[in-house]
């Protein structure tokens, strides 16, 4: 993305763009910031070190650029900025100097840099970045935290923003993460051929927790936060360009495409969530599902298929239906079976349960899903639960249905999903009229 | 850089080590650890009820007891001290050392470095 949104070499940014341009600019360099930040850890072997320079090679840009016009490559520019300004740095830290030498020497012995491209433009070491980011060794919510930090380029107040906790806990939870990497000594490397199968999954995992957590947050006031969830697109994106012979990569970018292009008809103009059976599909982003669909062909193509590319199957036979009804269900239950053979787990069986009770009937629907009552899992899920009051609801069994919907309720954790189902619940059990208004 | 993998067994056999492994099994890693020239230290710790515990109270009174003071699931068996580049490396040298099966466990920590 970054690449086709630079500036013509030598073209100067207007003058008149000046304050609103800087905003854009700065969207600009996002990604460039992602791409130099790993050249310099590379380099240096230090991401707070990497991290300050990159900073300050940004400023010095938007400084200087819009008066001497956006150099003939602006990526090298601004690796070489960043380069002078960590020897600096290091001239005046002896000590943490001789430091960093002795790890970076250590890092290059094991692990040489690949040379320049030809056009001299800086060599894309992200993906050593988004496995080290994703390491195992890592606590899952700091692998996300330090993904966005340090590959989609959000500042620590944006990272806790979008995850809505105070900057001063994100803050801590990137400084966690960013001491263990360089104390615990984390390595910036690609896994080997070997670990990848062992080690991608982890990637992709955190890629797809930004775009879940964006797409339906799990607390607060707002249902969809889109920030996340084009961050985690623009991520896969990456991903798909530095990975593209794994086709799981491209399952996971066609699977959040998929989804994503239902985003304007899930929220009604009340904020209140819509689901796929009262959705406008006239609304669908068709551009961007008919891209969603070349990938989940190159997903399964090729070899067996892997998770995300049969969720994005799943997605994608949604998106090409012209209603609930005109869906492929037998299809669908089909797919499910393979999704749940390959990765079982109680929700994916909620899914499959869904699906049955759409192509062969509610009864059955519920027959699969009260044998799933014992499951963990869905105890505190309150998709079983609204899912449980729907066929009730379907089959005419108001007071169970009623009683299904009070539970998904009691649950849900956002308002426009209790908005929902308190609509659902209403439906089929109207609340108690104001003590006033009874006659 | 220097880790320290702390061995910890889950169930202990009869004869006080780890049920899961053999006794053949921790003398090829010992040998493959040497072998690679990344060993700096290791011990095998002595049976449970060999255990005595220290306290000092702020009077200066020693208090010993009989056993490690907190009853823990996990019990430390042993150690080694690695020198390696990497925690991917560490955790590579973790994974094959026989005490990580079965219900047995290897924390892995790096040792603190002051130098430099």
């Amino acid at each position: 993305m970054g690449d086709e949104q630079r500036a013509e070499p030598g073209t100067p940014i207007a003058a008149a763009q000046q304050a609103p341009a800087r905003a854009s600019v700065e969207a600009v360099f996002r990604e460039e910031r992602g791409r130099l930040l790993a050249s310099l850890v590379r380099r240096f072997g230090d991401l707070d070190l990497a991290e300050e320079v990159t900073s300050e090679a940004v400023e010095a840009a938007l400084l200087h650029w819009p008066t001497t016009g956006v150099p003939a490559r602006p990526g090298a520019w601004l690796l070489t900025t960043a380069r002078r300004k960590a020897v600096d740095r290091l001239r005046r830290d002896q000590a943490y100097a001789a430091r960093l030498a002795l790890l970076h020497l250590e890092a290059e012995r094991a692990d040489p840099a690949p040379p320049a491209d030809a056009d001299g433009e800086l060599p894309d070491e992200r993906l050593q970045m988004f496995f080290t980011c994703a390491h195992p060794a890592l606590a899952a919510e700091d692998r996300v935290a330090i993904t966005l930090r340090c590959l989609a380029g959000l500042t620590t107040p944006e990272v806790a923003r979008a995850f809505l906790v105070p900057p001063a806990t994100m803050a801590q939870r990137i400084v966690r993460a960013k001491k263990k990497i360089r104390e615990a000594r984390i390595p910036f490397r690609v896994p080997g051929p070997d670990e990848l199968p062992e080690r991608l999954p982890g990637v992709l995992q955190v890629v797809y927790s930004v775009f879940t957590e964006g797409y339906a947050a799990s607390s607060g006031p707002a249902l969809q936060r889109l920030d996340l969830a084009s961050e985690a697109i623009r991520l896969a994106r990456i991903l798909r360009r530095l990975l593209p012979a794994e086709r799981e990569v491209a399952g996971l970018l066609a699977l959040l495409l998929l989804v994503h292009a239902r985003r304007a008809a899930r929220t009604g103009p009340d904020g209140a969530l819509v689901l796929l059976d009262e959705q406008d599909r006239a609304r669908w982003d068709r551009p961007m599902i008919e891209e969603g669909r070349d990938l989940v062909v190159r997903a399964l193509r090729g070899g067996p298929p892997g998770p995300y590319g049969v969720q994005a199957a799943i997605a994608a036979l949604h998106d090409e239906a012209a209603d609930l009804a005109s869906t492929d269900w037998p299809q669908m239950v089909a797919l499910y079976d393979v999704l749940h053979a390959l990765t079982p787990s109680p929700v994916v069986a909620l899914g499959r349960a869904v699906a049955v009770a759409m192509r062969d009937g509610p009864l059955a629907g519920l027959a699969l899903l009260d044998g799933l009552a014992g499951e963990r899992q869905l105890q505190a899920y309150h998709p079983y639960q609204a899912a449980r009051g729907d066929l009730l609801h379907r089959l005419g069994r108001l007071s169970e249905a009623a009683a299904a919907y009070r539970q998904a309720l009691a649950l849900a954790g956002t308002e426009p999903e209790r908005a929902h189902l308190r609509g659902k619940l209403d439906a089929i059990a109207p609340p108690d009229p104001p003590a006033g208004a009874r006659r | 850089m220097k880790y320290m993998l702390l061995i910890n067994a889950g169930t202990i056999g009869e004869d006080g080590t780890a049920a899961e492994c053999t006794v053949e099994d921790w003398m090829s890693y010992d040998k493959e650890v040497k072998d690679a020239g990344i060993f700096v230290s290791g011990e095998s710790l002595a049976d449970l009820v060999t255990v005595t515990a220290v306290r000092v109270e702020p009077d200066g009174k020693r208090t010993i007891t009989d056993g490690p003071f907190a009853e823990t699931r996990e019990v430390l068996g042993g150690f080694y001290v690695i020198d390696v580049p990497d925690l991917d490396v560490a955790l590579d040298w973790a994974a094959r050392c026989p005490g990580a099966r079965g219900s047995g466990s290897i924390v892995v920590r790096p040792i603190a470095d002051f130098g430099a």
